[in-house]
């Protein structure tokens, strides 16, 4: 498989001629993400949350089937073996603190590249399969997320399953007997704890699938950039390999850096203290909370708490806590601006930050029971659903964008004629005469 | 169409909660409160936490303290008498240690229910045969188990130490805050009432091996840095092999940096040919 645009395969070893003309896998590689792959040569640091989230989602895998040797998924041994991985099996407290801290890790890196993609409007045309697959991936993240925090079988294990699986039981009619059928009885016990099991290690390799589809699809029409300006030939361009492979590994070294200060000076940051009491279904605790990254989300479900137009308030919930999610799939077509960069846009960015400021807010309030958190995350969902459902489709329409440069090279070249023109006269000048200084390496068209 | 139908199903969430948060709502005055834990120095928080070690002469006094006193009512079942060793026990000392225990066990003649002497890998006994029994015995409360305590309770070792050594203390009670009967006026408990008895009640309840003061703070001070210890046993294996990752990660990413910068060192100036961008 190659990609059309991809620079042309050459093999330059014996072996590597021997292996393509078999199985073209040095091809698609080299064309994926080696010298052939041309990417914008202006991308900032925001797009190196991708690899990373790729990283992130093999580090989990890797630890997952180490952790998965050692656990019983059986709901009265469950909790004890995770303690045996923690006491007796020989580095089994470094894999499971990695595995518990990468999934934050996981969705730090992932929603810092979301927040890149609405800012820098990654999911316009030609690109909105990419950006769908996205969504799927951070609803099958979600999912597998939440039964992994299930299967410790603690406190906030158990409550946590009865709380979300007890959502299922407000849809219309068939509700309850949905719950039932989901968790094998009728509350969380083995049945569940096995079924969970089963899941959180099958969707892991359901979003790498995802994943590889979604890179696929991303390299059809290349990945977009700050300035939202289609790429106009190869003077914009670098080869992946070996630059952007280089900005990689060095955000990689960040990013595992950051990793290991928190896996190993303060591995139970993210975590719930209750998690370390075994599940008892006899003992509710006193606040029942999600892992931080479902938050948000979270207190969208909590916001509604009166029953409308005959709907109870725990459907309405349940409706808006799924369409908080569901409606990202539809935003290529909510934001009709035909200008991908917010860097243009300053209306729709200013929204941009405020919605940031939402979502945070959102996640304060889902943390907590009481006043005034509730009434606030009412008033921050309904932001919410505004943003994306009137506020950007209203703004796209009206809004009027700033001058744009026709082309990556010309924005590089006239910042720099900017900063040499404020730096002094001393090299402005000769940046700015139009003459072929080196007339050799103008290509050749 | 997909806009249409985005803004009707906008407006329609957002005037339900609008609806929601313009309902006025009952104050509720909040119920009295445990007090925050006071904070201490500990080994294993010294160096920024990051090279503190545990102390094991502590530890084992804070051993000594729980086998004289906690045990009597709590169980501390995720934790091997072998574990002992961890904290500078001899291998005689544990196996002597091990020998202090009744372990359930069967008869290998007849089958029938029987003890033995306990053995360095078998997990501590419990007090009470079973949940039932500990209720019985405790006014209907249970004693939780302590192998995990300092990691399942919001403030850890701090928290256990200030609510044991420091909770049981009269003067601080709020107005109108009242104990019922079987149960204990504690300022760190979260409802205030525990029904856990003083268990240090007086200097020198412990006379401890290595010559120490027993004063109850002393006391409750041990057994909470040894329960840190059976909550994180590999807590200075973590910290060690961190320090090692940290360092090299660092000078890893410090070479990747400068990797990064030679790779690009061309593409950054300006374009040697101005033809290239197009002119205006």
């Amino acid at each position: 498989m190659s990609f059309s645009w991809a620079a042309p395969y050459e093999p330059t070893s014996a072996p590597m001629r021997w292996l393509d003309q078999r199985l073209p896998i040095p091809r698609l590689v080299w064309g994926s993400v080696g010298g052939g792959y041309p990417v914008p040569k202006n991308l900032n640091y925001a797009w190196n949350f991708g690899a990373l989230a790729g990283v992130a989602l093999t580090i989990q895998i890797v630890t997952g089937i180490i952790l998965a040797r050692h656990y019983a998924a059986y709901s009265p041994e469950a909790f004890q073996s995770v303690e045996h991985i923690m006491r007796d099996v020989r580095g089994g407290w470094m894999f499971r603190y990695m595995h518990a801290n990468g999934a934050s890790f996981f969705f730090i890196v992932v929603y810092l590249h979301i927040f890149r993609g609405l800012y820098y409007g990654s999911y316009k045309p030609p690109r909105e399969l990419v950006w769908m697959m996205g969504v799927v991936v951070l609803l099958l993240m979600m999912a597998t997320a939440f039964m992994g925090y299930v299967l410790p079988w603690g406190q906030m294990s158990f409550w946590g399953a009865t709380v979300i699986t007890n959502l299922f039981s407000a849809v219309p009619l068939v509700g309850e007997e949905l719950h039932t059928w989901l968790l094998g009885g009728f509350s969380p016990d083995n049945p569940t704890l096995n079924r969970f099991f089963s899941l959180h290690y099958l969707l892991p390799f359901v979003t790498l699938g995802v994943v590889v589809l979604k890179i696929w699809a991303l390299h059809i029409p290349g990945s977009s950039n700050p300035l939202g300006v289609d790429v106009k030939g190869p003077q914009d361009t670098l080869p992946f390999h070996p630059y952007f492979t280089a900005k990689d590994a060095f955000s990689l070294g960040l990013y595992l850096l950051l990793f290991s200060i928190v896996v190993f000076f303060a591995p139970n940051m993210f975590g719930e203290v209750d998690n370390y009491i075994q599940a008892n279904p006899l003992a509710t605790p006193a606040h029942i909370v999600p892992e931080w990254y479902l938050l948000p989300f979270y207190a969208i479900l909590k916001s509604f708490t009166v029953d409308f137009l005959f709907i109870p308030a725990k459907l309405w919930g349940v409706l808006a806590m799924f369409g908080s999610i569901v409606l990202l799939f539809f935003l290529p077509w909510l934001d009709k601006s035909p200008v991908h960069s917010n860097k243009f846009r300053p209306l729709n960015r200013a929204f941009f930050w405020i919605l940031l400021v939402d979502i945070f807010v959102l996640g304060v309030c889902g943390g907590h029971a009481e006043e005034p958190y509730i009434r606030i995350g009412q008033f921050a969902s309904a932001w919410y659903f505004l943003h994306f459902l009137v506020i950007v489709p209203i703004v796209s329409s009206i809004e009027t964008p700033e001058p744009m440069p026709r082309s990556i090279g010309e924005a590089i070249f006239k910042g720099r004629e900017a900063i040499a023109s404020i730096a002094g006269a001393g090299r402005g000048p000769a940046l700015a005469t139009p003459g072929l200084a080196n007339p050799g390496l103008a290509p050749a068209e | 169409m997909v806009r249409i139908v985005g803004f009707l199903a906008g407006c329609l969430f957002v005037i339900v909660l609008l609806f929601a948060a313009f309902q006025s709502r009952d104050a509720s005055a909040p119920l009295p409160h445990g007090i925050e834990p006071m904070k201490t120095d500990w080994a294993f928080t010294s160096g920024l936490g990051v090279l503190g070690k545990y102390d094991n002469r502590q530890l084992q006094r804070g051993f000594q303290v729980y086998k004289e006193v906690c045990s009597a009512c709590h169980s501390m079942k995720r934790v091997a008498i072998r574990d002992l060793q961890e904290i500078g026990f001899s291998a005689a000392e544990v196996k002597a240690i091990a020998k202090g225990y009744d372990v359930p066990s069967i008869n290998p003649d007849t089958g029938e229910v029987a003890t033995r002497k306990g053995l360095p890998s078998d997990y501590f006994p419990g007090p009470y045969a079973n949940e039932v029994a500990a209720r019985a015995a405790n006014n209907n409360a249970l004693p939780p188990d302590m192998s995990l305590l300092a990691k399942a309770r919001e403030g850890g070792p701090n928290y256990i130490w200030s609510l044991v050594g420091h909770g049981y203390d009269e003067k601080a009670r709020p107005k109108g805050v009242e104990t019922p009967e079987g149960l204990y006026f504690n300022k760190y408990y979260a409802n205030l009432n525990i029904a856990m008895p003083p268990p240090i009640a007086a200097e020198g309840q412990v006379e401890y091996a290595d010559g120490t003061k027993a004063t109850v703070d002393q006391m409750a001070r041990d057994v909470s840095a040894f329960l840190m210890w059976t909550a994180e046993p590999k807590l200075v294996d973590r910290r060690e092999t961190g320090v090692a990752a940290v360092l090299f990660l660092t000078v890893l990413t410090g070479l990747l940096w400068f990797t990064y910068k030679k790779v690009w060192k061309d593409v950054k100036k300006p374009p040697a040919d101005p033809g290239l961008v197009p002119a205006e």
